[in-house]
């Protein structure tokens, strides 16, 4: 199975050079995504999400990061291959896009220009077909009168505008894998859930697989078939996403569906306040010891201060790293 | 006060569906001062390319029986010590201040800008080595420095622009390095590079356009230094030799008779002054119209 997979991350370690010291952001990181398939990475803010999918690209700084492990994509390392050979997989083969659509367009060109721009350096158009394909990628990602929008600097269109814009440029070159990097955060509702029928839509028509980073479970158990759900550098739990949402094994994954409002829970579960998971993700330099959730977890015991957990492998599939299921 | 601010955010949606140096144009038409400037470089420039015909003759032909004439109908701005025309000769020294200007600034572009460019964009050892020989040449005040510079390589037109460019270089390795620092850390430069964008091409269409404007004001106030650097080395006699008809050396031989004939000393250094004026205006201006903080 894992033979297959378009992306495979195995014991991927990535250590941040700082002047207080080196310290792991990702700490042995598992996980593998299908061709075709949506799969959803969950944590909450700083538990090492974006700097997974950031070294997938290498797109952290050389000099102060270390890289270990393997990231392999189509069964190739892409941290053995060289800078000329990663630049042709960036953009071409994956690709990736980001949280901020207000500053991630260049505001000095138009929205058309540079959608072009990343047409011709993998695919050696010329600047008329790479405008005319740009225009049809602004068509297809559904901005109206696209020939007009093509001639609009990015100042000119809405957040959402410019989230499709971004979204019309990652995928110019169909790529087989899109990184989304909380693609929907700074949107509002309404532009959230048209821009992820837009993603579901485009994963159809153009068979790209989509790795879908987010701390918004609502939007993961809408779009992904998989989840993994990650903690401190760690991933402590993957399941497929009925079984994540209906059974969750992890104290972890437990806090996180229990600090989310769902309309008409009062009617099954009674009158209940929404749970929160006390602390925040613990900082990089302050790595509690044994598991690294002991402090937050309301099940912890003994073992937990003392021990790493393991990784248990259960035989419908799913993994959890936890020393309750030990 | 608040209608104002009414009337600039009003300028400022009116100018929506242009690229940010069109709207930046629109605003410096505004500037009063600016425009200012601007015309004085426009007559700069004029009688720059003009001057054979504002002032037949060769500028520099002394005619003794005329010397230290006051202004007149035939010399307006009088003469010289050696009877020359002194409008003539400050018209034909606007080609030459105006031409050491602009080597000047090309020196310093061609050379601090794309050092400044690799320096900011990659850091780490060469930006050290490049910040470190900065540092050294920062440490020298600037005419001081392009004066040393004067003493090793020489007199003369050439060696004249090589010194003062060369200490002008620093200025736009540092200004470039700051900004560019600041723009590397954009998202926009981070998807260039998710998309697989050399860096050549981030470096030339993502960054250079966006660390343009700050280039553009210092290129304007760089001119208006360069005239006056060139006119003080010319004033000390190490600038453009005799008899090349050049402001600063105009100015220098003149204080010796700024008593009896004032007008020698009086003009050229008008033109100077007005010149830098003219630059240092319109830099301003620039830097008001087209600095996104300063906006609205």
């Amino acid at each position: 199975m894992r033979d297959g997979a378009l992306l495979a991350i195995r014991d991927l370690r990535v250590r941040f050079h700082t002047l207080e010291g080196s310290f792991y952001a990702v700490d042995g990181v598992d996980w593998h995504v299908e061709r075709r398939e949506t799969l959803g990475l969950v944590g909450e803010s700083g538990c090492g999400k974006s700097v997974t999918a950031l070294s997938v690209l290498r797109l952290l700084p050389p000099r102060t990061t270390e890289i270990q492990g393997q990231i392999l994509f189509e069964g190739i390392n892409l941290l053995e291959l060289d800078t000329e050979q990663l630049r042709r997989i960036r953009g071409n083969s994956v690709s990736m896009i980001f949280q901020e659509p207000m500053t991630s367009l260049n505001p000095v060109f138009t929205v058309g220009e540079q959608i072009a721009e990343t047409i011709r350096l993998h695919q050696g158009l010329t600047p008329k077909e790479a405008w005319d394909q740009a225009v049809e990628m602004l068509r297809l990602v559904q901005i109206p009168s696209p020939e007009a929008r093509a001639k609009d600097y990015p100042h000119q269109l809405s957040g959402g505008m410019r989230q499709r814009a971004m979204i019309a440029m990652a995928l110019s070159c169909h790529p087989q894998l899109l990184l989304a990097d909380e693609p929907t955060t700074a949107l509002d509702v309404t532009i959230q859930a048209q821009i992820m029928d837009l993603m579901l839509r485009l994963r159809e028509e153009m068979h790209t697989s989509i790795v879908l980073i987010s701390h918004n479970l609502g939007l993961i158990a809408e779009m992904a078939r998989r989840v993994v759900v990650m903690y401190a550098g760690k991933v402590v739990e993957e399941a497929p996403v009925r079984e994540l949402f209906h059974d969750p094994l992890h104290p972890y994954t437990r806090g996180l569906l229990g600090s989310v409002p769902w309309i008409g829970r009062k009617q099954t579960t009674g009158r209940r306040r929404l749970q929160e998971i006390p602390g925040i993700v613990p900082g990089l330099m302050e790595m509690p010891s044994g598991c690294r959730f002991h402090p937050r977890c309301p099940e912890a015991k003994e073992v937990c201060r003392r021990e790493p957990p393991p990784t248990i492998h259960r035989d419908d599939g799913r993994r959890v790293l936890c020393w309750l299921w030990a | 006060m608040s209608e104002v601010n009414a009337t600039t955010s009003l300028a400022g949606e009116e100018a929506v569906g242009f690229s940010p140096f069109r709207r930046g144009w629109m605003k410096l038409l505004r500037n009063r001062a600016a425009v200012f400037g601007g015309l004085l470089i426009l007559a700069y420039l004029f009688t720059a390319l003009t001057a054979p015909v504002l002032s037949p003759g060769d500028p520099s032909a002394p005619n003794l029986m005329a010397s230290l004439e006051r202004p007149s109908w035939k010399h307006p701005l009088g003469t010289d010590e050696l009877g020359r025309s002194i409008l003539g000769r400050i018209l034909y020294g606007s080609r030459v201040s105006l031409l050491i200007a602009i080597g000047v600034v090309a020196v310093g572009l061609l050379v601090g800008v794309p050092l400044g460019l690799v320096s900011g964009y990659y850091g780490g050892k060469i930006d050290f080595f490049i910040q470190r020989i900065t540092d050294m040449l920062l440490a020298f005040p600037g005419f001081l420095l392009a004066l040393a510079l004067v003493a090793i390589l020489g007199v003369g037109l050439k060696n004249t622009v090589i010194s003062i460019g060369i200490s002008m270089v620093p200025i736009y390795i540092r200004l470039v390095r700051g900004c560019v620092l600041a723009v590397r850390e954009q998202v926009y430069v981070e998807a260039a590079r998710a998309l697989g964008t050399k860096d050549v091409t981030i470096l030339r269409r993502h960054i250079l356009p966006n660390v343009l404007v700050p280039i553009i004001v210092q290129t304007s106030l760089g001119m208006g230094t360069a005239i006056l650097f060139a006119a003080g080395l010319g004033f000390l006699g190490v600038g453009v030799q005799p008899p090349t008809p050049e402001w600063g050396a105009m100015l220098g031989s003149g204080r010796a008779y700024i008593f009896n004939a004032p007008h020698v000393a009086t003009f050229p250094g008008l033109a100077i002054f007005l010149a830098v004026l003219g630059f240092n205006l319109l830099g301003d201006g620039l830097r008001d119209a087209l600095d996104p903080r300063a906006r609205g």
